[in-house]
Parts: structure tokens; C-alpha cells; sequence
């Protein structure tokens, strides 16, 4: 059957004709019918090209400018990463990674040295044939001590970077990472023409993206056409976007209503049940690894005992999260930060449930028959969060846990409340690699490890499974390590919660819609299509 | 006067702006805030400075034409790519300058016609309807007659788009039907002010001697009304406009941010978000420069319309 799939990608993309997919297809030992039907489906299902797709996105700015470096949120990424450019790296719909601009990679065995091969005859939109010295010098433009780049942690690791000939890069790191090429689909690290002194050319938007900047209007929109010398197939099918900033949801759900946006993303959770029933609209969803925690500061009395967190754990209703807090976007969480978008999540792990008996037990095992505990929440930290923290509330006293939930100020949140209070509210949007989501928040010392919880085991772990090829033996470290953050970690996380757009039912997307960011990974202007 | 009035209004909003809970380097750094990070970056803007001192150097580059630097472009890492509050203002600044000129151009000479047609047919039909209607619209709040305008023009009769998105190469047409809710919205709510003040200027006139001498002349009504009454009750009427001109100026912000039209009350919103304090006082100075500008100007036409009152009794 491999070659049926084969044939209908190609048949997809526009390489193959119908007739000449019903023949292979038959010669493959399908049945005529089943050709026939197959062909015609995936017909129905083929993006048709043309059509201004005008959308809506948020966390836009009057100073946002086409430096890859300086992407800051989500609308930059959209118009840099989503349109003009391409990188290494691509993350496939169902988050495996795919080459983009490299068309394979290896590594040594300690992982410390990888060799990219880059792909051949792609143009730039201004003519340049892409070769070894953009790559190069792409990434260097986030390196060095005085780098102000977004991307400079993600990059700390490269000591070197060189050509070797036209079509080969090899990156040298301090220390093994078996997640490398992961990195590289950051949306910072986009590859943009190199000038002779080995800066870029980000200026002039040029890249090797699907669509060609034609207006640029920092903080209201941006305007771009179709690239006619795309070098993907099947890919971009608009012949121009009109990227537009709406910060304002009610805004953006009214232009939407009234035809004057094709889609957009977060749409309001509150309004979303009259949305669904909204005849020219579809609700698309993807889960990814975004989620809500409930951070209980490891080092400070009563939460560095352990019974008590595990208390807590028990004492939240997830399915009530889900269904209230979420409107059931979102899935039930296990109380590790791993999401199903991540390659190694652990779908075996025992699902921990709402339990006020076990609740009890473990409050009992931490030396108190009842508690009260102050749960500090903001809507800054995610919207409804002093809605579930009042549902906490009632599912927690059953097992003698009085929680009073602080209702804090949006205002000064993050500096004031979180980190610093002992038990608040707060949120990640979540990381391709677990290796990432785990340092940045888990590792002993980490800046912003919310719990300040350290972990002799866990930190070993992390340290072994970055370096290690091998993918059951990394998977088996990742899963150990789950484990080890839901039974002992300092954070409550009920819920993942999904990416919510909103599309004009005129708007076709591909059957599975990539869940590592919004918007289909923001790869939407190239991944989209109208089918009428 | 004027002068005075604008450094009282500089210090409320300086004042007021400091008042304001956390700050920019807290508001950027979100997340990622620590103690070090934030009074880094509070020294790098100057906040570390005492108030007085900020608010002097603020005035002074203010008088000599600067509007400072925008504080936003500096990101969490360090970098930046603020720009001058002038080049995020001024094009801004004449959109909405275009939005509250087109609603003015029609606002003005509607409710002067309206209101000297309900004074000529004073307690008709005609005078009871335009009444209900004004006040019933003044009575609403800007959003709720935005909302109500795109229910009826742009989602049930699609005549209009909900989003005011203008661009540079607009001609004069498409621009004016683009932004054809919000100059409506904004007729709407000024209307009713100045429609009825004309009206009541001109009743209260036509108990005046000389009025009722015209009358028994056998002058036609319409003439005693725009010779006679209208010349004397310019004072009061031109007041008014001149207060809803402001207004139309200054109280678009709401309908900005509900068309998602690009202009200086939309500017504003974002910069008190961000904590984006250059942009917040410049966009407010520019606010309360226009309000009292068109204040002197109605005390100026007041005066020449009638010159007694420069003569008191």
C-alpha cells in the first residue's frame, strides 16, 4: 500500500495526472473502483490555486521590522517564517520533521557534529541561487556575545559553523544534541540571502518563501503574492495574503462574521458555541502542547512536601477544566508538561483522575487533616484561570483542602506574583522537543523553573537523553522522566488547551493541521487553500 | 489661556500616566521578568530618574518639537528598533484626522439644517421625530451603535465592510466606503448635541422684540430665522460644534479600536498596554492640543459673530 500512498502524493502535488494514477494505482493491485474513487477524492480534496486570503493575527506591533532575530510574537512569525522564508528544517503536519531548505542531515555519533545537505537549484525572490554561504551566515546572525537575537539560546550551543563547497553545512556543537536539526525549524532561524561581508539581507524581506513581500505596514498589515518560482510543489495556492494585526477578538470575530476576513486565529472561547452554529464559519482545532499549570514553589512550606503536592494533584477536576474552563477545546493533562504533539509523549502513563479519597490519603501521609491554602490567579497568566481556581475550589475541599484563590492584577503579574508567591496560576504554549520544554522549565537553576524544583534523577536523565542517538533508548529516558515530573513535580497541570482558529467555510485545509503552533505551525498562507 | 491650560494638562497627564500599576520593562519582559533584567532596563530608559526630573526633560525636548522615543521595539534580548514617536504619530494622526474631518463635513451642516427646520416647525411631527431620533442615538454608547451599524450594513445587508482597512493607495472613493460605518458612527453621536442647540438658540431668539418686529414687517419665517435669528445665536452654536469637533477628534478612540481603523485612538490603546509611556503622553498632548485649539477658535468666531461680548455691561 506504501505505493498507493506514494501515488496519491504525487497525484496530490500535481506530478502525476488522473489517468496515469489510475493505472498505477491498478498495476499497484487495487481494484479499478477503488482507483476510480480514490482518484476522485483526493480530486475533491486538491487545493485549488488563486484567491486574496485576507487573516487575522495577534501579537503585532507598531515596531515590529523583517529581522529574523527580532520576531517577538506570533504575527512576525506568520508574515517571516510563514511566507517569505524558509529554513532548514520543516515540522510536517503530524510534528515529524521534515527537511525544507536541507534535503538530508547526519550527524557523528556524539552528536556533536552535524552535516546538512542543502537542496538544489532554489532561488531567492530576487534571482540569487540559495547555496552553503547563506545558510552560514544565517545562522551566525544569531550568534556571538553581543547578539540580541530571540534565537541566541537556541543557537548557545553552536561553536562553529562552515561551507563545505556550495551545498553542504556543517555545524559544530559544544556539547551532543540529538534534537539539532529540531532546532532549526525555530522561526527565528529562517535562511535570508548572505551579503559579502557575511551579514544578511533581511531589510528587503527577500527569501525563498512561497509568497514575495509587497507592502509592509508594521502594526496594521502586511501585504504579499504568490512566489511563481516556489520551488515546493503543491504548495502555496493564494495568489496574494493580506496579513492583518487585530488585537481585539470581538473585532476580529465580527470581520470574520461579515466576510471581511477569510480566518483568524483565537477565537473567543466565550462566543464559541454561537460560532459553531454559524453557517459560513468552521471551527478548526489542533492540540498541541500548549498548557495550563498551577505552580506550587517546591522550596517554600507546605508545598516541599511532596504528599501535599500529590494531594493537590488529585483533588483538581481535569474533565471539568476541559469542559468548562477550555469549552472543551483542549485534552486532560497528566501533570508533566509533555503534550501529544511531542514525539516522546507517553500515552501509557496512568491517566490521574479527580479522586478526594486519594486526595485525603495523601494530605493525611503529609500530617494534616485539613488545609488552607491561597491559590494566586490573574487572567494574564490564561484566560479563566480565577474561573478554575474557584472550581478547584469546590472539587478540593471534599477531601478538606480550603482553598482561597487571590484574585491578583493582570498589571506586574509576572513579576510580582509569579515565581514569587508560593502557589499561582500560569501557562506555557509549549516546545517541539522535550528536551527543551524540560530545560527551560524542569532542569535544576533554570530561569524559569516556576517551581524551583530540583530533581537529582531527572537532571542526569535530561543530561543522557540529549546526547543519545539511539531512539528507544531516548524514549525510554523522556518516558522515565514524565513519570518522574507527575509524581513529584512542583506544578498541578490540568489541562492542554488547544489552538482555536476560526475559518470561512470558502477556506480548505489539509486533513490533519499541524498543532506545534497556530494556525497550522503558522505555515497556513502555504498550506491553505479556497476550494470555492 | 491656552498656553496655561496646556502645561496643567501636561502635568495631569504625566501625573496621571505615573499613576499607571507596573511599567514598561515589566509589561515587555512579561514572563521573563527578573529583578536584574527590569532595573537594567528601567535604567536604560531612565525610569530610575525621580519623577520631577523626567517630567522636565519630557517638556523641554516636548517645546523644542521632540516627542521623544518610542519605548516599544526594545525586545526582552537587549535589542532595538525603537522609533521616534513622531514617525508612529503623524501617520496616524491624519487618519484620523481624515475620519473626524468626512464625519464633521457631515455633521455640521446636517445638524445646523436640522436644527433651524425644527425650530421653524417647532412641536410638528417633523420636529418630535428628529428629536427622538438624535437623542435616542446620543443616548447609546459609541460601541453599541458601531456593533448595531455592522449588524445592519455589514452582516445582514453586506452594503459595508466591518473593517475600516484603509491603505495609502486608496482613492478618495474606496476610502470613504470603507470607512463608511465609522464616519456614520460617529455623525450619529455627535449629531444630537448640536442639532438641539441650534434648535434651542434659535427658539429662545424668537421671543426677542426685534424678532416679533420682523414678524409684524411680514418677513417669511425661514427668512426671520436664518437673517434675523441665526446671525445673533451664532455664539452658543458655534460653541458646540466646537465641542463635538473635539470630541469627534478626541472620542474616536472607541470607534478605532471597534472598525480596527488605524488612528491615533487606536495608537493610544496599544501604547497603554504596552506601557508604552512616550507614545501615551504624546498621543494625549496631541488629544488635549486639538481640544483646546478648537475651543479658542469657537471663542474667537463667537466674539466676531458678536462683538458685545467684548463689551460687558
Amino acid at each position: 500500500m506504501d505505493e498507493i500512498k506514494k501515488i496519491t502524493k504525487q497525484l496530490r502535488a500535481g506530478q502525476i495526472s488522473r489517468r496515469e494514477f489510475i493505472v498505477a494505482a491498478v498495476a499497484a493491485g487495487a481494484a479499478v473502483p477503488f482507483a476510480m474513487s480514490m482518484s476522485s477524492k483526493v480530486f475533491a480534496a486538491m487545493p485549488k490555486s488563486g484567491g486574496l486570503l485576507r487573516h487575522a493575527i495577534t501579537g503585532g506591533s507598531t515596531s515590529d521590522n523583517l529581522d529574523p532575530a527580532k520576531v517577538l510574537d506570533m504575527y512576525m512569525a506568520n508574515v517571516s517564517f510563514g511566507q517569505l522564508r524558509n529554513n532548514l528544517t520543516e515540522i510536517d503536519s503530524d510534528g515529524s520533521l521534515i527537511g525544507e531548505l536541507a534535503e538530508s542531515w547526519e550527524s557523528t555519533s556524539d552528536a556533536k557534529t552535524w552535516t546538512f545537505k542543502l537542496r538544489n537549484g532554489v532561488e531567492f525572490h530576487n534571482g540569487k541561487t540559495l547555496d552553503a554561504n547563506d545558510v552560514v551566515a544565517s545562522i551566525n546572525h544569531h550568534r556571538g556575545e553581543d547578539s540580541t537575537s530571540a534565537a541566541k539560546s537556541i543557537v548557545a550551543a553552536v561553536v562553529d559553523v562552515q561551507a563545505d563547497g556550495k551545498e553542504t553545512v556543517v555545524v559544530e556543537l559544544s556539547g551532543g544534541s540529538a534534537d539539532f536539526p529540531f532546532l532549526l525549524s525555530d522561526f527565528h532561524l529562517s535562511i535570508c540571502p548572505a551579503r559579502d561581508d557575511g551579514t544578511i539581507d533581511w531589510e528587503s524581506g527577500t527569501g525563498t518563501g512561497g509568497y514575495i513581500l509587497e507592502e509592509f505596514n508594521p502594526g496594521v498589515k502586511v501585504v504579499t503574492r504568490r512566489n511563481p518560482n516556489y520551488w515546493k510543489e503543491g504548495r502555496a495556492h493564494f495568489e496574494s495574503v493580506e496579513t492583518l494585526y487585530i488585537a481585539d477578538v470581538v473585532a476580529r470575530t465580527n470581520a470574520l462574521q461579515t466576510g471581511d476576513l477569510d480566518a483568524m486565529t483565537r477565537a473567543d472561547l466565550k462566543t464559541i458555541h454561537l460560532m459553531e452554529k454559524h453557517p459560513a464559519i468552521n471551527i478548526v482545532q489542533s492540540t498541541g502542547n500548549q498548557h495550563y499549570t498551577l505552580p506550587m514553589l517546591t522550596d517554600v512550606a507546605p508545598f516541599d512536601n511532596n504528599e501535599l503536592r500529590l494531594a493537590l494533584k488529585y483533588a483538581i477536576d481535569r474533565e471539568q477544566w476541559k469542559t468548562v474552563i477550555a469549552r472543551g477545546y483542549g485534552e486532560i493533562a497528566n501533570d508533566h508538561p509533555i503534550g501529544p504533539a511531542n514525539r516522546y509523549y507517553d500515552a501509557s502513563i496512568e491517566q490521574r483522575v479527580y479522586d478526594p479519597d486519594k486526595a485525603k490519603f495523601h494530605l493525611k501521609q503529609a500530617g494534616y487533616d485539613s488545609i488552607d491554602l491561597d491559590l494566586h490567579v490573574a487572567e494574564t497568566a490564561f484566560e479563566g484561570a480565577t474561573d478554575g481556581g474557584q472550581l478547584m475550589q469546590d472539587s478540593a475541599r471534599a477531601a478538606g483542602i480550603n482553598i482561597n484563590v487571590v484574585r491578583e492584577a493582570n498589571d506586574g503579574y509576572w513579576s510580582n506574583v509569579w515565581q514569587k508567591k508560593p502557589w499561582c496560576a500560569s501557562y506555557w504554549a509549549g516546545r517541539p522537543t522535550e528536551d527543551w520544554m524540560f530545560s527551560l522549565t524542569y532542569a535544576t537553576g533554570a530561569d524559569w523553573n516556576e517551581s524551583h524544583w530540583s530533581n537529582e534523577k531527572f537532571d542526569s536523565l535530561l543530561l543522557a537523553a540529549r546526547a543519545e542517538l539511539d531512539e528507544e533508548k531516548r524514549r525510554g529516558m523522556y518516558s522515565d522522566m514524565q513519570q518522574i515530573v507527575r509524581d513529584e513535580g512542583g506544578s498541578v497541570i490540568p489541562i492542554y488547551a488547544s489552538f482555536v482558529q476560526a475559518l470561512s467555510n470558502k477556506l480548505s485545509t489539509p486533513e490533519k493541521v499541524a498543532s506545534n503552533l497556530e494556525f497550522d505551525g503558522h505555515k497556513n498562507s502555504e498550506r491553505w487553500w479556497f476550494s470555492s | 489661556m491656552g498656553f496655561v491650560t496646556l502645561v496643567v494638562v501636561s502635568i495631569i497627564i504625566f501625573g496621571v500616566v505615573e499613576f499607571l500599576p507596573g511599567d514598561f520593562s515589566q509589561a515587555i519582559l512579561g514572563q521573563s521578568a527578573t529583578e536584574e533584567t527590569v532595573a537594567a532596563f528601567r535604567k536604560e530608559l531612565g525610569l530610575d530618574k525621580p519623577a520631577h526630573t523626567r517630567y522636565f526633560d519630557w517638556i523641554g525636548a516636548m517645546l523644542q518639537g521632540d516627542l521623544g522615543i518610542s519605548y516599544s521595539g526594545r525586545g526582552a534580548s537587549g535589542s532595538d528598533l525603537s522609533r521616534p514617536v513622531i514617525d508612529l504619530i503623524a501617520p496616524r494622526f491624519w487618519n484620523t484626522i481624515f475620519l473626524a474631518g468626512v464625519a464633521a463635513l457631515i455633521a455640521v451642516p446636517l445638524a445646523l439644517i436640522l436644527g433651524i427646520f425644527a425650530a421653524l416647525f417647532r412641536n410638528s411631527i417633523f420636529d418630535r421625530t428628529v428629536n427622538v431620533f438624535s437623542l435616542s442615538a446620543i443616548s447609546f454608547p459609541e460601541f453599541f451603535i458601531s456593533y448595531l451599524l455592522i449588524l445592519l450594513f455589514a452582516s445582514i445587508w453586506p452594503i459595508f465592510p466591518s473593517l475600516a482597512n484603509v491603505s495609502d493607495d486608496m482613492s478618495l472613493g474606496e476610502r470613504l466606503v470603507v470607512t463608511a460605518l465609522p464616519i456614520v458612527t460617529l455623525v450619529l453621536i455627535t449629531l444630537a448635541h448640536m442639532m438641539r442647540m441650534t434648535r434651542a438658540a434659535i427658539i429662545n431668539l424668537m421671543a426677542s422684540p426685534y424678532i416679533e418686529m420682523a414678524q409684524l414687517k411680514g418677513v417669511s419665517p425661514t427668512k426671520i430665522i436664518v437673517q434675523h435669528a441665526l446671525p445673533n445665536a451664532w455664539a452658543p452654536i458655534v460653541t458646540v460644534i466646537a465641542f463635538n469637533l473635539a470630541y469627534l477628534v478626541v472620542g474616536v478612540v472607541v470607534v478605532e479600536i471597534v472598525f480596527i481603523y488605524p488612528g491615533v485612538g487606536q495608537l493610544m490603546v496599544d501604547a497603554v498596554t504596552t506601557r508604552d509611556i512616550p507614545v501615551v503622553q504624546a498621543c494625549a498632548l496631541v488629544f488635549a492640543s486639538a481640544y483646546i485649539l478648537l475651543n479658542l477658535i469657537a471663542d474667537i468666531i463667537s466674539i466676531v459673530t458678536n462683538p458685545r461680548i467684548l463689551h460687558p455691561k
